[in-house]
């Protein structure tokens, strides 16, 4: 499938049709997910009502991660075969993955005020996440500081490999420093320990969320293609 | 190993002799200056808070010479140079880490002792602080030459190198404040030990590899 799509020309064909159908996916996940998890759903009976920003914060968290792992590999796949398209899929991927990341300490510093009774706290998990935030405004801000795309691209890479070593930091944080972030539920050992009623919604969030990247990632990456494209064509036309 | 001592000796005349020495130790000690001024000469809250501060301004002293770390060297050439010399660029980048080192690490280090003792630090403390400021100099370093590396064909990248290094400062920040604060000082040295040696490994390989295409 990956190789298939490696060819740019190929890409287009299917990202043409492709693109629109994941960003339908993607609203047709949100109008499920969103009224489910924001008004069905049950409250919790600690937390009574705000535990519905979970259902926004927890995917965002995780495809800020899954998004970075995603532009690890790309940039692997760049670095080791010289593989334009996916120099051009991690750096399209940057911006999405740095919103979610906002998004996850918005939502979280939301949901911290009222139940834990503060917006921020300097907590493992909380200090990780900005890390990856921070490491994302970097990527991008290489990218953009760098004339030469093929450079640019090589560059960036180097760095985001590097930028992978926070991953398992994030994801160990509430167990290596069990400070206020509450420990993994869904995936751990001995099965989720989050009741189905609410695990539904979740997961209906999650692909939303995920069909969104997918489909935000295809734009961006025609939209960087057809750039190059234009540049391409004006170089020619000015030589003529 | 005479590629490396050659480039050693000379990225140390060259920060000696250019005066680049100086310049963050001064750097050092007027950003610890400015603490007791924004927070008060109030002795109970400089010495909790202090020792701290000590660090980031050491840190920002390491990251402000980061900047012409290699830009010199891919502007005038010598960085063709080194590539064409039969050892490996990785280990001439690291030569060319511990000269910073040495011309600028220690000196901060022994700096952080008398900026401790203003900063009112329990006297005790000072050895462990010393020493964790060298360990902590060499994890920056370390960091920094993948920032320097990455950033070395931009110009004006020293916004660029901060935002691309801070967020890796972070582990030897965390554990170097906790030398600091004088709580389980063995632990947090042995940590900060690992820090450093993990960055100074890792360090040059990803440098020399961004170096590579720098020149190309």
């Amino acid at each position: 499938m990956l190789t298939y799509l490696a060819n740019p020309a190929r890409f287009m064909a299917f990202s043409a049709w492709a693109a629109p159908l994941f960003f339908g996916l993607a609203v047709i996940a949100f109008a499920v997910g969103l009224p489910w998890a924001l008004a069905f759903s049950p409250a919790d009976y600690q937390q009574g009502e705000t535990v519905r920003i979970m259902y926004v914060h927890v995917p965002a968290a995780w495809w800020s991660m899954g998004v970075y792992a995603f532009m690890g590999v790309a940039s692997f796949v760049g670095l080791v075969w010289r593989h334009s398209l996916a120099d051009v899929a991690a750096r399209a991927a940057a911006p999405i993955g740095a919103t979610f990341a906002a998004v996850c300490l918005v939502t979280g510093s939301l949901w911290g005020a009222p139940t834990w009774g503060t917006w921020w706290e300097w907590d493992g998990r909380l200090t990780s996440m900005l890390a990856l935030f921070i490491i994302y405004l970097g990527y991008i801000a290489l990218w953009s500081a760098m004339d030469d795309e093929e450079k640019a691209a090589r560059l960036a890479a180097i760095l985001c490999l590097v930028g992978l070593i926070n991953l398992p930091i994030i994801k160990f944080s509430v167990d290596w420093w069990s400070t206020l972030h509450q420990p993994a539920s869904i995936m751990r050992s001995g099965g989720s320990a989050i009741h189905p009623s609410m695990l539904g919604p979740l997961l209906t969030m999650a692909g939303a969320y995920l069909a969104l990247f997918a489909a935000l990632l295809m734009m961006n990456m025609r939209a960087a293609i057809f750039r190059r494209r234009v540049e391409a064509a004006r170089m020619r036309g000015g030589e003529a | 190993m005479n590629a490396f001592v050659a480039t050693f000796r000379r990225d140390v005349a060259l920060m000696w002799l250019g005066g680049g020495a100086l310049a963050p130790l001064g750097f050092f000690l007027g950003a610890t200056m400015l603490v007791p001024l924004a927070m008060g000469p109030d002795r109970a809250l400089l010495e909790s808070a202090g020792p701290p501060l000590v660090w980031i301004s050491a840190a920002l002293a390491v990251l402000a010479t980061l900047e012409r770390l290699f830009q010199a060297d891919l502007e005038d050439g010598s960085l063709d140079q080194m590539m064409l010399s039969p050892a490996p660029l990785e280990a001439l980048v690291f030569a060319k880490g511990e000269a910073m080192w040495c011309v600028i690490g220690l000196p901060l280090a022994l700096a952080g002792a008398p900026a401790a003792i203003a900063l009112q630090a329990p006297p005790s403390l000072l050895p462990a602080i010393v020493l964790s400021l060298a360990l902590g100099a060499a994890a920056f370093i370390g960091v920094g030459l993948i920032g320097a590396a990455v950033t070395a064909g931009v110009k004006r990248g020293g916004v660029l190198i901060a935002l691309i290094v801070l967020p890796f400062f972070a582990p030897p920040i965390i554990f170097g404040s906790a030398v600091a604060g004088g709580d389980e000082v063995g632990a947090a040295l042995s940590i900060l030990a690992g820090c450093a040696l993990a960055a100074l490994a890792l360090g040059p390989i990803a440098a020399a590899a961004a170096l590579r295409l720098q020149a190309e």
